[in-house]
């Protein structure tokens, strides 16, 4: 049996089922980062001091890795318009460079969570490491979830360009959907752990 | 967008380039800011206007919703309402501080 609507948009919602389905597992992510961002905000509030950020973590490396996801960002909309154009050349471009600017960004981070360990700096430090662990943690797993997705879909995925191009350009679409929620989560992280 | 056309797509390209700008420009703002030290609570207003600015950039355009069906709409609004739930539950404990 074919899987139902996924070029043609079903009648009840006007969406292709896989965007309706993205959306709402986006929901259920605002929701896993919300839940996390308020116990930050509870940790913070509740603490007799906090340090800020900015003495004990490397601003200028986050500023780059901000820089490197927002322009990830940008590439990925650009590999989606590129499907759009019709132009696969570009695509395969564009969407490359979506892969390795996540590669650059983990690389960043792994330098700043080295540079952590090698002092040994844990998340057992202080409430300040552990919630710092834990977002900027969760959301490097977020980062090589899209990548995964990404990777295929500039590899063997990209397969279905030939037979299914509308398809291949809607699934294209959603991971974008779902690579732009994770740079949106990175925009609030960044100064709420680094700036203040 | 799905009956958007390769023309409309161009017009497209050149916001999402705009879009991207303005992200680099405030993503600078925010940093510079962070380093005159304001008091906590002006520095915390600060950022957060300027992420959701960032993030609102991002949804709108990169997201596309702001040409997006209503049944997405309609799906975030009731996921916003549920988030401002998650936010104000540090107020609340504030609020009913045990006295000794």
């Amino acid at each position: 049996m074919q899987i139902p609507y996924t070029v043609a948009t079903r009648p009840d919602t006007g969406l292709f089922n896989a965007k309706l389905g993205v959306w709402l597992f986006l929901a259920s992510e605002v929701m896993l980062f919300g839940a996390l961002f308020s116990s930050y905000i509870l940790l913070r509030v509740g603490a007799p001091t906090w340090p800020h950020g900015y003495d004990l973590l490397n601003v200028p490396l986050a500023t780059f890795n901000t820089v490197v996801l927002i322009t990830s960002s940008i590439t990925m909309v650009m590999a989606w318009a590129s499907l759009m154009m019709k132009d696969f050349k570009k695509y395969r471009i564009y969407m490359g460079s979506t892969f390795l600017l996540g590669v650059v960004f983990l690389i960043v981070k792994g330098f700043e969570y080295g540079g952590k360990f090698s002092h040994g700096i844990f998340p057992s430090e202080s409430t300040f490491y552990a919630i710092y662990f834990t977002l900027t943690g969760l959301h490097g797993l977020h980062v090589i979830g899209g990548m995964i997705v990404n990777a295929y879909f500039w590899g063997s995925g990209s397969k279905m360009w030939k037979s299914e191009p509308e398809r291949f350009t809607n699934r294209v679409e959603v991971a974008g959907l779902y690579w732009h929620f994770v740079d949106l989560v990175w925009i609030f992280l960044f100064p709420a752990l680094y700036l203040l | 967008m799905e009956q958007s056309h390769p023309v409309d797509i161009k017009k497209h390209v050149r916001t999402y380039i705009a879009v991207f700008v303005a992200l680099l420009a405030l993503t600078i703002v925010t940093v510079a800011v962070s380093y005159w030290h304001l008091p906590i609570t002006y520095a915390v207003i600060v950022a957060l206007i300027i992420a959701t600015i960032k993030g609102s950039l991002v949804a709108s355009y990169f997201m596309h919703l702001i040409s997006e069906r209503k049944l997405i709409y309609l799906t975030l609004i009731i996921t916003f309402a549920f988030f401002l739930v998650l936010m104000v539950l540090p107020v609340l404990t504030v609020s009913d501080k045990i006295v000794n």
